[in-house]
């Protein structure tokens, strides 16, 4: 758990607390958070700064009844919105477990060995699982918006670093990488995009539109 | 902005929010209500929500301080930072239609009596964070006011600002640490 070394950038945090992070990523800081106590802390100092903000806000009156009506309502049964917090589930985070929403995913082969399975598709992006064999590549890509990989079993190398369990590699379309897995077992990780991958090779380009890739 | 080093108290909202949490304090609560309700409301307009909405939002997130006060940790998270994501993740559940993700909470066992120290500390780093943003230029005032209460996004927030944001990262580290600690005996006993 201490030997993460690549963290949520900054901004993304801030974003994330600030509730204008798109889904896909909110789940990968989420489940980042829940495996990384640094950036819990970081998560903490941005919410301590916008608590001030809140404490400073030039306030709205309220309606007179408000206080009563709601003063009626405490000994009501806990609304639905008030639910418990997710539990880890084997290498799943529980933030992850709950987009999960099943024991195991829910895996499509790619081919190669290559597994992916799609917890998130919308117009504010995608967030999927994917299982690389051991020494695999990815076939090489660049992207169109912002990619964020969590990697939450084994490791991958790419030409930038070297990323192992709860490491986060942060990417935006000035980067075109292939991803390697590591040689022990297969890497397991989270990527969140908020466009579509494109490949460069011919074939898998054709393939993007059917494998959903 | 008072200066509040020296004082051994946790701020009000800090003793109204332990008052409920341990007592199920209804005149603390009704405090805390005055306090932040007109607060969350202005909050919830400025994302967009119509008057009788931003009303309901501040029900919803009272009523969900209510139930939810057993977690509230205040050597973990300052009273206002534990309302703000309270009422954050509301909104999005009411806007977006999903629930935002949110991390998994670390469980520990009985809380100590002596949490008030560590909520002391983390008050007054909080007060002193206010003090340093009543001292900010206008401009970043504003800008620091949209990154949280509005639609602002990608900002780094420390390197244009010089915030004392270092020692409330540290702090709460700190908290982690001997809350991780106090865990592994507990496995251990």
């Amino acid at each position: 758990m201490s030997d993460i070394r690549h963290h949520i950038p900054d901004w993304m945090m801030r974003d994330y607390v600030a509730g204008a992070l798109a889904h896909p990523f909110a789940l990968v800081v989420a489940t980042h958070v829940s495996m990384c106590d640094e950036c819990r802390a970081l998560m903490g100092t941005h919410e301590v700064l916008a608590g001030a903000a809140l404490e400073d806000v030039d306030a709205a009156p309220l309606s007179a009844d408000l206080r009563e009506r709601l003063f009626a309502r405490l000994d009501d049964a806990p609304p639905d919105h008030v639910r418990p917090a997710p539990r880890r589930q084997g290498i799943y985070p529980g933030p992850l477990a709950e987009a999960i929403g099943a024991p195991e995913p829910r895996w499509r082969s790619l081919g190669m060995g290559v597994r992916q399975s799609i917890l998130h598709d919308g117009p504010d992006g995608s967030a999927r699982l994917l299982f690389i064999p051991p020494g695999q590549a990815m076939p090489e890509h660049s992207h169109r918006g912002l990619e964020a990989t969590l990697v939450l079993q084994g490791s991958f190398r790419d030409e930038t670093d070297h990323f192992g369990v709860g490491d986060v590699e942060v990417a935006d379309e000035n980067l075109t990488h292939v991803p390697v897995a590591g040689p022990d077992e297969p890497c397991i990780c989270l990527a969140a995009t908020d466009a579509p991958l494109k490949f460069s090779g011919l074939i898998p380009r054709l393939a993007q539109p059917f494998l959903r890739i | 902005m008072d200066d509040t080093s020296g004082t051994e108290k946790p701020c009000p909202q800090t003793e109204w929010m332990i008052a409920v949490r341990d007592r199920r304090d209804r005149t603390a609560f009704a405090r805390l209500f005055d306090h932040y309700g007109p607060r969350l409301k202005a909050v919830a307009m400025r994302g967009g929500a119509s008057a009788a909405e931003a009303e309901d939002i501040v029900q919803d997130v009272m009523l969900t301080i209510w139930h939810k006060a057993h977690h509230f940790d205040p050597g973990r998270a300052q009273v206002s930072a534990w309302i703000y994501r309270i009422a954050r993740n509301r909104q999005i559940d009411l806007f977006r239609r999903r629930a935002r993700p949110e991390p998994e909470e670390i469980v520990g066992e009985e809380r100590n009596a002596d949490d008030a120290a560590e909520a002391v500390a983390l008050d007054q780093e909080a007060a002193r964070l206010r003090a340093a943003l009543a001292r900010l230029n206008l401009d970043q005032r504003h800008m620091i006011e949209k990154a949280y209460l509005g639609e602002m996004t990608h900002v780094e927030i420390q390197e244009e600002t010089g915030l004392p944001l270092g020692t409330i990262k540290s702090r709460l580290r700190l908290g982690l640490q001997r809350l991780r600690h106090e865990l592994k005996e507990l496995r251990k006993a």
